[in-house]
C-alpha cells in the first residue's frame, strides 16, 4: 500500500495536468447543457403531423429507415480497428526513434513489411474497391 | 500552489478559450461566406452592421429562436444526445493546444495523440445523430461520414508520424520548440500535404463533403436537426476546423515561433498562421468541386497510404543515415 501510495505521488506532477481536461469536460458539457435548456425556454413549439415526419423531398415518407444497409461499411470498419492499431504502435516508436537506433528502424520496417503484406492482401481481395 | 488555486486558474482560462472559441466560430462563418463570395465577384452579407459585421450574431440570435423539432419516429434521447457528443469533443481538445510559449490551458506528455484521440469521439455523435433521426437520408449522411473520417484518421494518424520522430516528444509545446530553427514542413513536405489533405476529409469540407452533398443527400446526417442542436453540429464544424488547423500550423509551421528578426508576440504569430491556414481552407471550398465517393475512397486508401509508409520509412533511414 505504501509503495501504491508514493508511486501515486511521485507520479502526480504528470496527474495533475490532466485536471484541467477533466473541468473542461466538465464546462463543455455544462455549455452545452445550459444552451439547450435556455433555448428550450424562449423558442415557440408548434408541433404538427408534417413538421415531425421525416424529411423525404416532400412526399410521405416510405417504410422506417432502419434498414440494411451495404456490407462496405462493416469491411471499412474492420481495416480501420486494424490499421489504427498499427498507428498506435507507430507512436511511441516514433518519440524514441533516436534512443533505438538501427534495432529500431529494422524492427520497424520489419512490422510494416508485415502491415503491407495484408494491406496488399487487402487490395487483391477487392476490400478498397467502393462500387 | 494548492490544487484549488490551479483549479480556479484553470477554470478562467477555460472560460476564456471556450468564450473566444465561440466568437471566433461564428466569425469563422461570416468570413467564410465573405470571402467566397468576394472570390466568385459578389458582396456576401452586407445588411446587418457595417459591411454585414453583425450577420454572425443575428445568426445566432436566429437559431436559438428556432422552433426545436425532433421527429416523430426519432429516438428522442439519443436524437438530442448526439449534438452534444459532437459538441463536446471538439471543445475538449482545445485544453492541450499551445496558444503561445505562455498561454495555454494545460500541457500533457501525450498531447497530439490526446487530440487525435478525442477529436475522433465526434463520429460516435455523427453515427448517433444519423441512425436517432430515423430519416434515410441521415443514416446515409452518417455512414458516409463516419466511413470517410476512420478511413482518413488512418492516414492523419500516420502523416504525423515524421514531424513526430524529428520532434521526439508528442507534446505540443516541446513540438514547437523543436522548430526554433527549421519548420517540420521543409524536413516533411510529404506528410504536410498528406495530412492537410487528411484534414480536409476529416473535417468534411470540400472537395471531401460528400456527408453533406445537398445535391444527393439533402443535408447529410443533420438532416432533420433544427434550431440550436443544428447549430450544435455547426460550432463542431468550424472548432474542428480551426483545431486542425492549429495543429497543422504547430507540426509543421513552429506554431508561435516568430519568424526571423520580427519583434511580435507568440501569440500574434500563431494567429497569424492560423488565419492563413483556414484561408487556404476557404479557398479551396471556393475553388474546387466535390469528389465522387469512390473516387474519395480509392484516393485516401491506394494512394495515400502508401504514400505516408513511404514516408515514414524515408524519414527513418533518412535520420538514421545522416543524423
Amino acid at each position: 500500500m505504501a509503495e501504491i501510495l508514493g508511486a501515486f505521488f511521485r507520479d502526480y506532477q504528470s496527474i495533475n495536468s490532466y485536471v484541467p481536461i477533466f473541468i473542461f469536460t466538465l464546462v463543455a458539457f455544462g455549455f452545452a447543457g445550459v444552451t439547450l435548456v435556455v433555448a428550450l425556454l424562449v423558442r415557440p413549439h408548434r408541433p404538427d403531423p408534417a413538421k415531425l415526419s421525416p424529411y423525404e423531398c416532400g412526399i410521405p415518407p416510405l417504410m422506417e429507415a432502419h434498414e440494411r444497409f451495404s456490407i462496405r461499411f462493416y469491411l471499412l470498419g474492420i481495416l480501420f480497428l486494424l490499421f489504427d492499431v498499427e498507428a498506435v504502435f507507430l507512436f511511441p516508436w516514433a518519440v524514441r526513434y533516436d534512443y533505438l537506433g538501427l534495432f529500431g528502424f529494422i524492427e520497424m520496417m520489419l512490422f510494416i513489411a508485415i502491415l503491407l503484406v495484408g494491406y496488399f492482401y487487402a487490395w487483391r481481395k477487392e476490400a478498397l474497391e467502393w462500387a | 500552489m494548492g490544487i484549488a488555486v490551479e483549479a480556479v486558474i484553470a477554470l478562467v482560462k477555460i472560460a476564456v478559450v471556450l468564450g473566444v472559441v465561440s466568437l471566433v466560430v461564428a466569425y469563422l462563418t461570416y468570413l467564410e461566406r465573405k470571402i467566397i463570395a468576394h472570390i466568385q465577384q459578389r458582396l456576401g452579407p452586407m445588411r446587418v452592421g457595417w459591411h454585414g459585421l453583425l450577420q454572425p450574431i443575428a445568426d445566432g440570435a436566429k437559431l436559438f429562436l428556432k422552433e426545436d423539432i425532433i421527429p416523430d419516429k426519432a429516438d428522442k434521447v439519443v436524437f438530442v444526445i448526439a449534438p452534444i457528443m459532437v459538441l463536446v469533443p471538439a471543445f475538449v481538445v482545445y485544453s492541450v493546444l499551445p496558444f503561445s510559449s505562455t498561454f495555454y490551458i494545460t500541457q500533457v506528455n501525450i498531447g497530439i495523440f490526446f487530440i487525435l484521440a478525442v477529436s475522433s469521439l465526434g463520429v460516435f455523435g455523427i453515427v448517433m445523430a444519423g441512425w436517432a433521426s430515423n430519416s434515410k437520408y441521415s443514416l446515409l449522411g452518417a455512414l458516409r461520414s463516419a466511413a470517410q473520417m476512420l478511413s482518413y484518421e488512418i492516414f492523419l494518424g500516420f502523416s504525423i508520424i515524421g514531424p513526430l520522430m524529428l520532434a521526439g516528444s508528442l507534446n505540443m509545446q516541446k513540438i514547437v520548440e523543436a522548430q526554433s530553427d527549421v519548420w517540420f514542413v521543409f524536413y516533411q513536405p510529404l506528410a504536410f500535404v498528406v495530412f492537410f489533405i487528411a484534414a480536409l476529409a476529416e473535417t468534411n469540407r470540400v472537395p471531401f463533403d460528400l456527408p453533406e452533398a445537398e445535391t444527393e443527400l439533402v443535408a447529410g446526417f443533420h438532416t432533420e436537426y433544427s434550431g440550436m442542436k443544428f447549430a450544435f453540429f455547426f460550432l463542431a464544424e468550424y472548432a474542428s476546423i480551426m483545431v486542425v488547423s492549429t495543429v497543422a500550423v504547430t507540426l509543421f509551421f513552429g506554431g508561435w515561433q516568430g519568424i526571423g528578426w520580427i519583434p511580435l508576440p507568440g501569440f500574434v504569430w500563431y494567429v497569424l498562421k492560423l488565419g492563413a491556414m483556414i484561408f487556404v481552407f476557404i479557398w479551396i471550398r471556393a475553388t474546387l468541386p466535390r469528389y465522387r465517393y469512390d473516387q474519395l475512397m480509392r484516393l485516401g486508401w491506394k494512394f495515400m497510404f502508401p504514400l505516408v509508409m513511404a514516408n515514414i520509412f524515408l524519414t527513418g533511414l533518412v535520420k538514421f543515415l545522416f543524423l
